[in-house]
């Protein structure tokens, strides 16, 4: 292949690295509003009243919008495929708050600060409601979090249910009782945010034609624009979504937050609006990972082999259910398709809580479930004797086996049959375990202050939503042999719209520089449902790779006109005949422009899998524990991949050595802390740690290629996988280390002592 | 009030007005390059040079600024060759949102202005103040080093 695996430099990175005016901020607006969100300093409460008077009489405030400028319409601001699986539970603005950050009124003025100020003068009379922080709670509470008539789809509001599932293959409990050994744990995840360093991000105006038109930092314009159009009840052809480059995203923004508001004052004053949450908002106010407790049962056959599966979910979805049911069917999805178990089961329910809204976040739901899954694993081989590596080599899946679970468990409805069609995950372990130097650091006696110990964690994800997910593309020629590549795909920062320019190139043989992509704009760009559930490579490359395809016949076809001959193939540019005459694609395009068989060389195509093939990982981790202080170093990650073919080699590097230090903070420094009335404590970078330049590991990241016949080139999905198996392989490496197992992240200091003093 | 800096290499005569930051400013004049991560000096998204200093405009009265000289990533390529900074972040893939890179590229340029071979722990601390949620700062350390 010319292009696909091989280095290539992002489409956008030039104008990134100059610094150019890119991102959905950097533009100027004349009369532009700026917007700020009252948010609720309750958990819980019923709104009595809200006098704006003293906020209106500012000078240059032109707006208050609060729940009685808008109809009783319910949505989730979950973008997802329609009809959407989450709950619809929620207002644009609300007569009741449910958590502390729920948005009580927006305002509009002519500058930040001024609309800060008035926000303070907003008179909110509150009629404060008994709340529910502890999701354990949730379902015996007598506190109803969504009494609500016109919410829908909410699987029982008055247990405070916000979603629900349960499946079984086989027979789990018989299963379970004939096993030879029978293990169980219960563990669990905390509050994490995706904390992209650009915060959630729109504007919006009316253009000269009198549309709206919303310029917004988001994963999913096309959702976007339906849900907006939906709340506000405008038509869908009335709105036009651009989105420019993303600074980050994460899953953070494949969520409606904050477009309807700007759209809403635009569609009140006339005026453009800006709103830009805060970092501090950012932490309460945006979506995080769900926070779960996973409570597992394994039963093993005597050979070690799996023979049953009991999973039990108890998800916390917060104060509305964005994600509920698709997360935790996700969480189960994915864990149980890892290993082969001819009984598997899960009881799974989603509990709302008043507390911040969570959401999608990088592996949706996975990471939950291998911490659980990982884990225990380890437990059971500690227990049996048996290197940790050797029990998953007996057990997880291979080429050729069936996932009986991917059939029964779908996007929050029924799935598809899947067949495992290519699989490194043997090499993965393998090459990881050499990398690490598994043997050595393991058995090695482990005594002093500071001790080293060894972890390890497999794990899979899938290539896209099977049967819902759906990626176009519109490619054009020009004169110059460059095409125009205008996609629906939403590259976030993960160089997606790279790695498409690349599959057209492979497949129109030219260098990639001549494909000039775009994405994405609901005006320009063709339907993509959007990046999220590592679907763009896999999906929307599926596409890229149809459209090239019938560009190519089409410049043989009138290369062949043009040259006058019966059979030509396409070489390097080049039409060429039977007898070597040749003509270039520039000629081609030039021709057929203006002179010769008059047309536009021009070709769409859509895209939808019902297949999704897992990529796989293995995941090691040497850490270096102070048992004095509680304090884990993490020295080294090493991280093994098989992506299916890579199209693009540093690129996919850049994915895993990205997802490694969230998965890290998850398990040893973030987590949102609340205090007993719910208000969220750490609201900063100072409190919130992400990993900075000198707290990171040393990191090996590594790729197996194998090739996957479903996928564009043997493509799998490259970007979540990396995220499931840090944190179960550090908290394994803490327990080779000094004999300690966590089962509740984050691993702090404090909680690690006191494990510690239990041993001694 | 009135203050007199140079921005890029031009200089600047502006009446400006009290409380606002060097951010606000920079970003109201079209200086879009420095970005708003934060405000609170956390995330180094807002980078500039001030007199060759890697600094946090966020944190930064405008006023202060009267007779010193900023720098922004916007005048570190000319048209047509980036800055051997620019070129290794992008050549080495240091890139991925690109939110964090302007701001990035202004730390690794005070930190080579000051030490023109720095080791791997010089090139993490430069950095330590420059927030990337993307890449795990592999590939930014290494295009530094280089
Ligand atoms: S915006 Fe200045 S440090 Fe974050
Ligand atoms: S590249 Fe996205 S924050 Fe650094």
């Amino acid at each position: 292949m010319r292009v696909i695996g091989k280095k290539t430099v992002r489409v956008d990175g030039r104008a990134l690295v100059k610094g150019k005016p890119v991102f959905a901020d950097d533009i100027e607006i004349q009369n532009l509003l700026h917007l700020k969100i009252l948010h609720s300093p309750h958990a819980h409460a019923r709104i009595r009243s809200i006098d704006a008077s003293e906020a209106l009489a500012m000078e240059g405030v032109v707006a208050v919008l609060t729940h009685e400028d808008f109809a009783p319409h319910y949505f989730t601001t979950a973008g997802q495929g329609y009809p959407e699986p989450s709950p619809r539970d929620m207002r644009v603005l609300d007569s009741v708050v449910r958590f502390v950050g729920d948005r009580v009124a927006v305002v509009a003025a002519e500058s930040p600060e001024l609309a800060a100020e008035a926000l303070a003068k907003i008179r909110v009379d509150y009629e404060p409601l008994p709340a529910i922080f502890d999701s354990r709670e949730s379902m015996k509470s007598s506190i109803v979090i969504h009494p609500e008539p016109g919410a829908t789809g909410i699987y029982d509001a008055e247990r405070n249910i916000a979603a629900h599932f349960d499946v079984e293959i086989g027979n789990v409990d018989k299963a379970l009782e004939e096993s030879e050994h029978l293990y169980e744990g219960t563990y669990s995840t905390p509050y994490v945010q995706q904390a992209s360093i650009e915060p959630h991000i729109s504007l919006s105006w009316w253009d000269e034609n009198d549309r709206l038109v919303i310029r917004t930092s988001t994963q999913v314009p096309f959702h976007v624009r339906r849900i907006v159009a939906e709340m506000l009840d405008l038509p869908i052809g009335k709105i036009r979504v651009i989105k420019p480059r993303l600074g980050g995203g994460f899953g953070g923004k494949q969520e409606i937050l904050n477009e309807e508001l700007c759209a809403a004052v635009t569609l009140k004053t006339g005026f453009p609006a800006r709103l830009e949450y805060t970092r501090e908002e950012e932490f309460y106010a945006a979506r995080t990972r769900h926070p779960q407790t996973v409570k597992l049962r394994i039963g093993l056959n005597q050979d070690l082999t799996i023979n049953a599966i009991d999973m039990d979910i108890l998800e916390n979805t917060g104060a509305y259910g964005a994600h509920a049911l698709t997360v935790m069917s996700v969480t189960a999805q994915k864990t149980l398709s890892l290993y082969r178990a001819p009984n598997v089961r899960v009881n799974a329910n989603a509990v709302y809580t008043n507390l911040p809204i969570a959401g999608a976040y990088r592996g949706y739901g996975a990471p939950q479930g291998f911490f659980a899954l990982e884990v225990l694993m380890d437990e059971i081989a500690h227990d049996l004797g048996v290197d940790p590596i050797d029990l998953r080599h007996k057990n997880y899946v291979r080429v050729g086996d069936e996932i009986p679970i991917a059939r029964v468990l779908g996007e929050g409805r029924e799935g598809f049959p899947m067949k495992i069609l290519s699989s490194g995950l043997e090499e993965c372990l393998e090459e990881g375990k050499k990398l690490i130097g598994w043997e050595k650091i393991r058995s090695k006696p482990k005594s002093g202050i500071i001790r080293r110990g060894v972890g390890v964690a497999i794990a899979a994800q899938g290539s896209g939503i099977p049967g819902i997910d759906m990626g176009s593309v519109f490619l054009k020629m020009n004169e110059d042999a460059s095409f125009n590549m205008l996609v629906g795909a939403t590259d976030l920062g993960t160089g997606s719209d790279t790695a498409l320019a690349q599959i057209a190139a492979e497949v129109l043989e030219v260098p990639v520089e001549k494909i000039l992509v775009y994405s994405s704009d609901t005006d320009l760009t063709p339907f993509d449902t959007g990046a999220y559930a590592s679907s763009t490579t896999y999906v929307s490359g599926g596409a890229v790779k149809k459209a090239a395809e019938k560009v190519k016949a089409q410049l043989l076809e009138l290369g062949k006109k043009l040259l006058d001959v019966k059979a030509a193939t396409i070489k390097e540019g080049y039409v060429i005949g039977d007898s070597g005459e040749k003509i270039t694609y520039r000629e081609i395009c030039t021709k057929t422009f203006y002179t010769d068989e008059q047309t536009q060389i021009m070709a769409t195509a859509s895209h939808v899998s019902y297949d999704s093939p897992p990529p796989f990982n293995a995941t090691f981790a040497e850490v270096a524990v102070d048992i004095e202080t509680g304090i884990v170093t993490v020295n080294r990650i090493v991280s093994v991949t098989d992506a299916g073919q890579v199209i693009n080699p540093q690129m996919a590097e850049g994915q895993a050595e990205g997802a490694i230090p969230q998965s890290l903070g998850m398990a040893l420094s973030e987590y949102m802390i609340f205090d007993e009335k719910g208000v969220p404590l750490n609201r900063d970078f100072f409190q919130y740690h992400i990993y900075t330049a000198i707290d990171m590991p040393e990191i090996v990241t590594k790729f197996i290629s194998t090739n996957e016949p479903t996928g564009p080139f043997g493509a799998k999905a490259a970007a979540e996988i990396p995220v499931n198996g840090p944190a179960p392989a550090v908290v394994n490496a803490i327990y080779n280390a000094c004999g300690v197992r966590m089962r509740k992240l984050p691993v702090t200091p404090e909680e690690l002592l006191e494990e510690l003093s239990k041993q001694k | 009030m009135r203050i007199r800096f140079v921005l890029n290499g031009k200089p600047v005569e502006t009446d400006v007005s009290p409380g606002q930051t060097v951010l606000e400013f920079l970003r109201a004049r079209g200086i879009h390059s420095v970005k708003y991560g934060c405000d609170k000096g956390e995330c180094g998204a807002c980078t500039v040079l001030v007199d060759g200093k890697a600094q946090n405009a966020c944190l930064m009265l405008v006023h202060t600024i009267n007779n010193k000289t900023i720098e922004t990533v916007d005048s570190l390529a000319d048209r047509h060759h980036l800055h051997p900074i620019q070129r290794e972040f992008l050549e080495r893939g240091a890139v991925q949102c690109g939110y964090c890179t302007p701001g990035m590229i202004l730390a690794a340029e005070a930190l080579y202005r000051e030490d023109p071979h720095p080791d791997e722990a010089a090139v993490r601390d430069a950095l330590a103040g420059n927030l990337c949620r993307c890449t795990g700062y592999v590939k930014p350390v290494e295009a530094v080093r280089k």
